[in-house]
């Protein structure tokens, strides 16, 4: 019997990158090509490896011959002899600026990588004054399992696409008002409790900057006793139902501290239910 | 899906008006799914929704969100999103009556002041009769009146319930109709015509050009428009004929039509003019870019602060359907187009135009991301034609006298004729219609020159995205390719005149405060760099030590608004400030 083809056979292209040619599938974003060659430093904010590209955060810009303006390359995909340049001049100053706007108006001393970018882009917030607007605002403590912190928020729409419909399908959360106004809300900002949030909390595993996170990490942190380098992560199977989804517990002096789950695992994606995600209470009645 | 609904309810008036959209639901049958694809395929009538609500209560409650939730299968969390992005809406309580005074860039120079109660409202379209008002009225019979020029007497008058006085003909605005001028193509029937009567239109040659276009068929009208090489009047001057040559090859199915009327650009009035005064010519236009172009269904986006040219279009299109103009077999020729007036709810972004789609489908005014471009995938993720008013208006003489002849007007790189939206410090200020390669200085003299006491300080060519000329250079052509030869954009076709008395910085400020408004809040660089670019003027205004590092942070913003933001809105939001700082020595 002969094989029968499923897919089209993706065509390879060529693609320069910072002087290397490299031959990517059609189809690959830019972002994957670079890697691809070699240039893993392209820093990325509201990318996220199990959601489709919303390019909003503009930090992973790239200078691609023949095009006006910078190219979003998480998700710009790539077209046949594309020449692409991740370092000149104009790409740093576009970052730099990006950096300097976001740490100048939300709170960034939690987002992973950030402060490496902040000094390979010599970031100076101070210059925007001591006047400046800013997205400083209370915490928002209004149940047990997880805080918002928005003024941490950088507003990816991660947590937007994740609870809605390229995941959770709940759509407890949306983008609200507008321009620097926007915010992430429940209808007429609510309270979670008061809203459709079913505590799956697949909006925390994908926000990169800690705005959301499990009561448990924001109040270690907060009294001091977060310590990572302490922790321990053992991924085990979810006891609850069938599905059977993948728990990393991440464990500190013997007790989880979080639970999440891999985004590259072919069941969960890193998405899990509120049973998986924060049932963990009983194990540790001690 | 699931919806989790708060307890608040809807009042009566509320389900009225929700129902009366969407149509009344009966007793439900709780043994029967009422929710899935057939009402999620209805999310394209979320913002007539909240039109609805909004006109009958003033405002859009949570008990009104819930019910429009149940009704579409939408959360509430989401609606709320959308009705929050629009500046006509308001998710909190207020009296049934708004005053809305514009403080734009003419209005500002004219003068205008905001009384206590009223709303300060960016760029009403009025700009040749500044300053401008909006009265809003909701309840059983909503109502929207403009008026302008508006004394501070009059706006008073209508905070405290007084009735807005008729609105002057739309023909005011054009000044070389009312001087007899016979030699206008876009204008020729405005005054002349009746607005308001089919009969009148086809005695005054309408429909004409329809009749032409099927006589030739769909491949002769994109020759004519592609020989005509006429370029797109929204502000990017893309070339037209190639853009529906594109569509009209796309395989997919089916195709879409629309007509960009949101006109929001600060100094821009021309294409009201022509929806007010010769409604009948853009119906007929569409007509025949939908039969080339294979569209069946258009929507003519209508920015929700032209209440006029909305009773103008509504009116037309009833009167077009009911004589086979519109609908399943336009006239005999065996092909079907429907067409709809789509309103907006005041969002300057949403005249760009992949933000016309994400508002016409119910979402949240935002740009996409190009590519894809509408060509390819448009509304609903369909080939997708999208026109500004002017540039379909000119469809009809390309189609009438061949392209050829169209392209013998005007220069190589700009044919036609070109509608400029004069205002301020001129005698008379109004759109007037001259043909591509007519200089600035020879615009104002048409304008009747500068206003008695006034002289030159400079011009504003293509609003708030567009910038500033100065006295020397009046006598560069109106051209596309001129214009860029001297860094200037005519963008949408605002000529904004301005004189010693107006106080420049002032004036730059509210461009920027302008951009920080009307900003979407998609993409880092715009949403935070427009707020920063504002606050950085602020500071210039009140001099001080660290002028200098404030005057290259600005260069610094302007410098990733243009290279980082998604969308046009971002890329153009410092021009107009640079070229005031680099030409006219603002801030210095
Ligand atoms: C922020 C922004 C606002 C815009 N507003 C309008 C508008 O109000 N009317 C319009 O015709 N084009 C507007 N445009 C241009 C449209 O995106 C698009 O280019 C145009 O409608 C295409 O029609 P044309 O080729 O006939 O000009 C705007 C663009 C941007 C970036
Ligand atoms: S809360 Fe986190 S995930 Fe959500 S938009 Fe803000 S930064 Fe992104
Ligand atoms: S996380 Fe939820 S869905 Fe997954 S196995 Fe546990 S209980 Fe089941
Ligand atoms: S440039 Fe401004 S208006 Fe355009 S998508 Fe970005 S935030 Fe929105
Ligand atoms: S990571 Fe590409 S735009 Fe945010």
């Amino acid at each position: 019997m002969n094989a029968v083809p499923v897919a089209a056979p993706t065509r390879l292209v060529d693609v320069t990158v910072d002087g290397t040619t490299v031959k990517v599938a059609e189809g690959t974003t830019v972002l994957q090509a670079c890697r691809g060659a070699g240039c893993d430093d392209i820093p990325t904010l509201c990318y996220g490896d199990t959601l489709t590209p919303k390019n909003a955060c503009r930090v992973c810009m790239v200078e691609v011959e023949g095009s006006r303006t910078l190219v979003p390359s998480c998700s710009r995909k790539v077209e046949a002899g594309m020449v692409v340049h991740t370092d000149t001049e104009r790409v740093q100053h576009s970052r730099k600026m990006v950096l300097e706007f976001l740490g100048s108006s939300t709170d960034l001393s939690v987002a992973p990588h950030v402060a490496d970018w902040n000094e390979q882009y010599a970031v100076d917030v101070d210059r925007y004054g001591p006047d400046r607007r800013t997205k400083a605002q209370p915490v928002k403590r209004d149940n047990e399992l997880y805080v918002r912190d928005y003024e941490k928020c950088i507003l990816c729409y991660k947590c937007v696409d994740a609870c809605g419909e390229q995941w959770q399908n709940t759509f407890a959360i949306a983008v609200a008002g507008r321009g620097f106004d926007s915010h992430i809300a429940a209808e007429y900002d609510a309270e979670l409790p008061d809203s459709a949030c079913v505590y799956c909390g697949n909006c925390i595993a994908v926000c990169p900057t800690g705005a959301l996170m499990f009561t448990s990490e924001h109040d270690m942190r907060a009294d001091g006793s977060w310590d990572e380098s302490r922790q321990t992560e053992t991924d085990t199977i979810c006891p609850y139902c069938g599905v059977g989804c993948q728990l990393t517990l991440h464990v500190q002096d013997n007790s989880i501290v979080k639970v999440t789950s891999p985004s590259d695992h072919s069941v969960t994606h890193g998405n899990l239910c509120i049973k998986g995600r924060f049932g963990f209470q009983h194990v540790q009645n001690h | 899906m699931d919806l989790k609904l708060s307890a608040h309810t809807p009042t009566a008036d509320e389900i009225d008006a929700i129902d009366a959209l969407l149509g009344a639901t009966g007793e439900y049958d709780h043994r029967l799914a009422r929710a899935g694809h057939d009402l999620r395929d209805q999310r394209h009538r979320l913002l007539p929704v909240l039109h609805a609500v909004n006109d009958r209560v003033g405002w859009i409650s949570r008990g009104a969100i819930n019910h429009i939730a149940a009704r579409m299968d939408v959360a509430p969390a989401e609606i709320y999103g959308v009705a929050t992005f629009y500046g006509l809406f308001s998710t909190t309580e207020r009296s049934t009556r708004q005053v809305h005074v514009c403080v734009d860039l003419a209005c500002q120079i004219a003068g205008a002041t905001v009384p206590d109660g009223a709303h300060e409202s960016p760029c009403l379209g009025l700009c040749e009769r500044a300053p401008a008002v909006l009265l809003v009225e909701a309840g059983p019979q909503a109502r929207q009146t403009v008026l302008a020029p508006a004394t501070p007497v009059q706006v008073r008058a209508l905070l405290d319930g007084g009735a807005a006085p008729d609105e002057a003909p739309a023909e005011v605005a054009t000044p070389q109709v009312a001087a007899g001028a016979d030699d206008l193509v876009l204008l020729g029937r405005v005054g002349v015509v009746d607005p308001t009567s089919l009969h009148s239109y086809r005695s005054h040659g309408g429909y004409a050009a329809l009749r032409r276009a099927i006589e030739i068929g769909p491949v002769g009208v994109i020759r004519e428009m592609l020989d005509s090489g006429i370029m797109g009047r929204g502000g990017a001057a893309f070339p037209a004929g190639r853009k529906w040559d594109a569509v009209a090859r796309q395989p997919a199915r089916p195709h879409y039509l629309v007509c960009n009327a949101d006109e929001s650009e600060p100094g821009t009035f021309k294409d009201r003019v022509i929806m007010e005064g010769d409604p009948f010519s853009l119906i007929e236009a569409m007509t025949i870019a939908a039969y080339a172009t294979g569209c069946e269904q258009g929507w003519i986006y209508l920015r929700g602060e032209y209440p006029r040219a909305r009773r103008r279009l509504t009116d037309a299109i009833e009167q077009a359907v009911a004589h086979g103009l519109l609908g399943d077999d336009v006239m005999g020729a065996g092909f079907s187009f429907h067409l709809e007036v789509f309103l907006g709810a005041g969002a300057y972004i949403c005249g760009e135009e992949t933000a016309i789609f994400n508002s016409i489908e119910g979402f949240r005014g935002e740009p996409r991301n190009k590519p894809p471009f509408p060509v390819e995938v448009g509304v609903f993720g369909k080939p997708t034609v999208v026109n500004n008013v002017e540039t379909l208006a000119n469809v009809l003489p390309i189609v009438l006298g061949g392209g050829q002849a169209y392209a013998s007007v005007g220069t190589t790189g700009s044919t036609g004729t070109k509608l400029f939206c004069v205002s301020g410090a001129v005698a008379r200020p109004g759109v007037y219609e001259l043909p591509f390669g007519a200089t600035l200085r020879e615009v104002i003299d048409l304008a009747g020159g500068m206003r008695e006491g006034s002289t030159l300080r400079t011009v504003l060519l293509g609003g708030a995205a567009g910038s500033f000329a100065t006295p020397d250079e009046l006598d560069v052509p109106l051209t596309f390719e001129d214009l860029r030869a001297a860094k200037l954009s005519l963008g949408s076709g605002v000529v904004m005149v301005l004189d010693q008395h107006v106080d420049l910085t002032a004036f730059v400020h509210r461009i920027a405060a302008f951009f920080r408004d009307e900003s979407c809040g998609q993409c880092v660089p715009c949403r935070v760099g427009t707020m920063r670019q504002e606050e950085v003027l602020q500071r210039l205004e009140h001099g001080g030590p660290n002028a200098s590092a404030d005057r290259e942070l600005l260069a610094d913003i302007g410098r990733v608004l243009r290279d980082a933001s998604i969308c046009g809105f971002g890329h153009s939001a410092h021009g107009a400030i640079e070229s005031a700082i680099a030409k006219l020595g603002v801030f210095s």
